[in-house]
This record gives C-alpha cells, structure tokens and sequence, in this order.
C-alpha cells in the first residue's frame, strides 16, 4: 500500500511534473471545449493545419526575438482567417484549401528557420512538444488563453450550439453565422496553440479530437461532450505522464497513446454507440435464432 | 419590461399582403433557377408551392427568407425588407438538410426558435420557456423533449422542425416539403395544424409534390418551373395544360371527390 503511494506520488514531487501536470489539466479542458465543435462539424484536418501553420509564427518570433506566443497566434489565426475566406469565396474544397494553406504556411517557417545556424532545443519544443519543460511563464500564458476561451465559449454558447447545429437556420433567424465562422476558427486556432507546448505541433490535433470523440461515443450532449472529453484529456494526460516518467519515453507521444488508447475502448465497449452495442440483437432475434436451429425449415423444392 | 422601444420592423402593419414578390430573378452562378417570379400571398391563406424538382421551389424560399440573394426583383414581407422581419418568419428546411446525429435533444432544437428574438448575451425567460412548452405541446412533443433528434421516427423529425419554427411565435410560415415520406395519417394531422394556424391569421407557403393535399385544403397554388406557370385557387391551376407545362411532360390528373389524383404518363 505504502509502495503504491510512493509509486504514484514519486514523480510529483518534482516541480516540473506538478508544472507539466497544471499545464496538461488545462490544454485538456480547453481542447475537449474546442474539440466538440471540431469532431461535431468535421474540422480535423483544419485543427490539424492550423497547428502546423503556427510553425511560421514561431519561427519568426525565435528569429526577431518575439514571444513565441504570440507569434503561433497570429501565424494560425492569419491561416484560419485565410481558409476561411478562400474556402467562401473560390469554389475550392474546404479541404483543398487547407490542404494549400497550411503547407504554405509551415514551409514558410521551415524557410525563416533554416536561415539561423542555432537551431535550439526550445525550438524543437514546439514541434515534438516538450511538456516537462514548461516555465512559469508558459503556464501563464496557456492559463491566460485557456481562460478567454473558455470564457467566450461560455458567454456565445447558445449562438455557437445553434451555428454548429445547423448554418442556414441560425442564419435565417438572423444569428450573425460569418462572425461564428471565423470566431470558431479563430478559437481553434488559438486553443492549438495552447497546446502546443504540451504534445507538440505533430500531435496537437489529436488533443482536439481524440478525447472529444472518445467523449462523442459516450455521451449525447454538446456540455456533456465538452465535460467529458476533458476528463477524458485529462485521465490521458495524467496517465501518459507517469508512462513517461517511468518509461523513460516523450511526455505528449505517451499522452496522445493514451488516449488513443481510451478512444478504442470507448468504440468498442460504448453501451449505446460501440462496435459491440452495434452486433447485440433483442431477446425475441435469439428465441427465433434458438427455434430455427432446432427445426430446420422444410424442404420447398 | 422593454428598456429600448419596440422596433417598428417587429409590428405587423394591418393591411396589405403578407408577402409580395415582383419580378424575381435568382440563381446560382450562371444558371437563373427563378425567372421574372411576381405573385401576392393574402394574408391568413394557405398557400401550396409546386414544381417539378429542380424548378426553383426551395430557391425561392430561401430568397423570401433572405438566405439567398436575389438577382434582381423584389420581395416583401409586411411591406419590408424580409431581413428586418426576419422575426416574423418562420421556416422549415427539407429534413435531408439537417444533421440529426447532432447531440442535441428535441428540446433545445425548440428552443433555437427563441434564439432570434433572445439576441447575444441573453438567456431563455420564463416566457420563453413557456412557448418552447407551448410549441413542444402542440407539436406533441412533450414526451420526447430529452430524445436525442437522431432517435426519433421520420414523423417525429418533421413534427420537430415545425415546433422550432412556432417557437419563434411568426407570422409568415415557409415549409420546405413539409409533407414528403410522411403517411397518411400524419399527412392529415399537419393539414389540420396547417388550417388551424391559418384560421389564427397565421399565413403559409408550402412547397410540396403532393397535388392532392393541395386541391383539398390549401387556398392557393403556385405552380412554377422556374418562371411562373399558374397561381390562383387550386381548381383553376390544376388542369392538364397547365400541369404539363410546368412538369414537361404528360400528366393525367384525376378528378375525383373535389380532390386531384395525378399520375404521371410517360416522357413529353
């Protein structure tokens, strides 16, 4: 008992884990409340490019001495707003368009990037996520933007369930559908660069849409799915960070293996929407299935 | 208490047409899916939209509605503009439109009716609760508020879409194919809820296939095939030439009971 208490309290004692343990409780809760928008309305793959679309910011910022931050922000929320716009306005594929963007974007960083001759560590951070090395002063500005929003979620709940649910309706009751379009993406964008820091440029997509979904499967309520899909994010986190601590293995692939772990669960084990759920049959099917086997049906020819 | 004045756009003037379309051209790029449209909907009247697929039916609802621009021509609703008594109009979209594995329950599907009227930052009131109920009621719904849309039968589903619009309390209902797969039954219960709201003042245009349903119970049919072919008393549009011209091909309609049976006939 006393073994199992050290075992588990072990890596807490070390104030970058309890940092890394802050910092992934609130990239979960802010990923789960964006990522029900992004697996609802099919926006992976956009969550996916903006991500890599904030590698430009990030380079410029490294490059000019700029907060990284700040940078990521204004790299993803400049590509979401450029999707958005070419995605209404071209008659391209909402897909193409990311597809086009994004790329664009991270060759642009990779471009800014290999004109330094010091690479560093802090940089590759960001790319492969790095969350036993969170600061202070990330988990302040992750805290800062995980709060606006959480906040904004809260505040256009109604607005945003409404949107998400249904565009042309929402519109013909004259809810202002183009803001929502690009504040979504904007909050996407932003809530990718909250995690960034934690699991990385790579594996930032699926902070947004693994624990969402592992959620969607279990529970049929947009707040519910957002609930849930934190404390699914944040289970994953914390598992992952012990897997890490005592395998010696990278923090945000051992999180992300977690929940993709905890995703396959819930699609097979689901009570209502699993893969199993979907092969049970009533009562009456077996009586009829147990009745048929005993008496083999006659012979028609 | 109303701290601002009541818009003017939210009053219903007492007289005039509920909606008066002139001369409307909209499409889609190049291709014109209204032609030169002109007709007036008395107000407090039952108005049956019918049109071979593809005539235009569901674009002109939408630019009534103001979800879709018109390219020239004019719409109005009260006399307005239709953007500015948006409040008043009530709309239901062909249920292929809508994503019923969203996980949203019956219940707050009805109540994105009071959305429009709640605005930003407010939440539902007492009195918003209460028409919600109302409409749930009506629509008897009440005992499915909590399903999620994705469980309910077809029937249930249309039931669903027409609460919301009531929810919204409007003056003017625009049902895209409100009556499509439903059987027989409760075809003829939306019939009676259609007069019904008619009879309260309400008016309706209705876009549907269902010719019959239309010579029975509605006040008016329009019948177009992207330019307007007839409009006018069901008895006077419904006749052989006038239905060929707008489906293209030949139809036989059969009289019988007051009410047409229309069964198509080969290729023109």
């Amino acid at each position: 008992m006393h073994d199992a208490w050290n075992w588990l309290s072990e890596p807490f004692q070390y104030v970058f884990m309890q940092r890394a343990l802050l910092a992934v409780a609130m990239v979960s809760a802010v990923s789960a409340v964006i990522g029900a928008y992004v697996v609802l309305k099919g926006l992976a793959f956009i969550g996916d490019a903006l991500a890599h679309a904030s590698f430009a910011g990030v380079a410029a910022a490294f490059v000019l001495g700029g907060s990284v931050y700040l940078g990521a922000v204004i790299a993803a929320i400049a590509t979401a707003m450029v999707i958005g716009y070419v995605s209404r306005r071209a008659r391209l594929s909402l897909d193409t368009a990311i597809g086009i963007i994004f790329v664009g974007a991270f060759a642009l960083g990779i471009v800014i990037i290999s004109r330094q001759s010091n690479y560093t560590v802090d940089l590759f951070s960001f790319v492969f996520g790095n969350v036993l090395g969170v600061g202070w002063r990330d988990l302040l500005v992750i805290g800062v933007m995980a709060g606006v929003i959480i906040a904004i979620v809260v505040v256009f709940y109604k607005e945003l369930l409404f949107y998400s649910y249904d565009p042309d309706m929402a519109a013909a009751s004259g809810i202002p559908v183009r803001l929502l379009h690009y504040g979504l993406l904007a909050l996407i964008a932003i809530a990718a660069v909250v995690a960034l820091k934690a699991v990385g440029i790579v594996l930032v997509v699926a902070m947004l849409v693994t624990p969402a979904a592992t959620a969607a499967l279990l529970v049929r309520r947009l707040h519910l799915i957002m609930i849930g899909g934190a404390l699914i994010g944040l289970a994953s986190s914390i598992i992952g960070l012990y897997v890490s601590y005592y395998a010696s293995v990278a923090s945000g692939a051992a999180i992300v293996l977690v929940a993709t772990f905890l995703f396959t669960l819930a699609l097979f084990f689901s009570p209502k929407r699993g893969l199993l759920a979907a092969m049970r049959r009533p009562a009456e099917f077996y009586e009829v299935e147990r009745q048929s086997a005993r008496s083999p049906p006659p012979d028609l020819v | 208490m109303r701290l601002l004045p009541g818009k003017r756009s939210e009053q219903v003037p007492s007289d005039g047409a509920a909606v008066v379309v002139e001369d409307l051209w909209a499409g889609y790029g190049d291709r014109a899916a209204l032609q030169g449209i002109d007709f007036e909907v008395p107000r407090a009247s039952i108005v049956g939209l019918v049109g071979p697929n593809g005539s235009g039916k569901s674009t002109l609802i939408k630019v009534i509605l103001g979800m879709h621009d018109a390219w020239r021509g004019r719409v109005r609703v009260f006399g307005r503009e239709s953007r500015s008594v948006r409040r008043l109009i009530g709309y239901t979209p062909q249920t292929e439109m809508v994503d019923w594995e969203f996980p949203v329950t019956v219940h707050e599907v009805v109540t994105m009716g009071r959305f429009g009227r709640l605005g930003p930052l407010r939440w539902p009131t007492a009195v918003d609760r209460r028409v919600v109920q109302e409409s749930m009621e009506r629509m008897r719904l009440s005992d499915l508020a909590n399903r999620q849309i994705g469980e309910l039968s077809g029937g249930q589903q249309r039931r669903v879409l027409i609460a919301r619009a009531l929810a919204q309390e409007p003056q003017v209902l625009l049902l895209d194919e409100p009556m499509a797969g439903l059987d027989a039954t409760i075809q003829h219960e939306l019939l009676s809820l259609f007069q019904e709201l008619r009879d309260e003042g309400k008016t309706l245009l209705v876009a549907t296939h269902d010719l019959s349903c239309v010579s029975c119970c509605f006040d008016y049919a329009l019948l177009i095939n992207r330019r307007k072919v007839a409009y006018g008393r069901p008895d006077k549009v419904f006749t052989i030439e006038l239905l060929d011209q707008a489906f293209e091909s030949h139809l036989i309609t059969l009289p019988l009971d007051g009410t047409f049976y229309v069964e198509h006939h080969g290729h023109a």
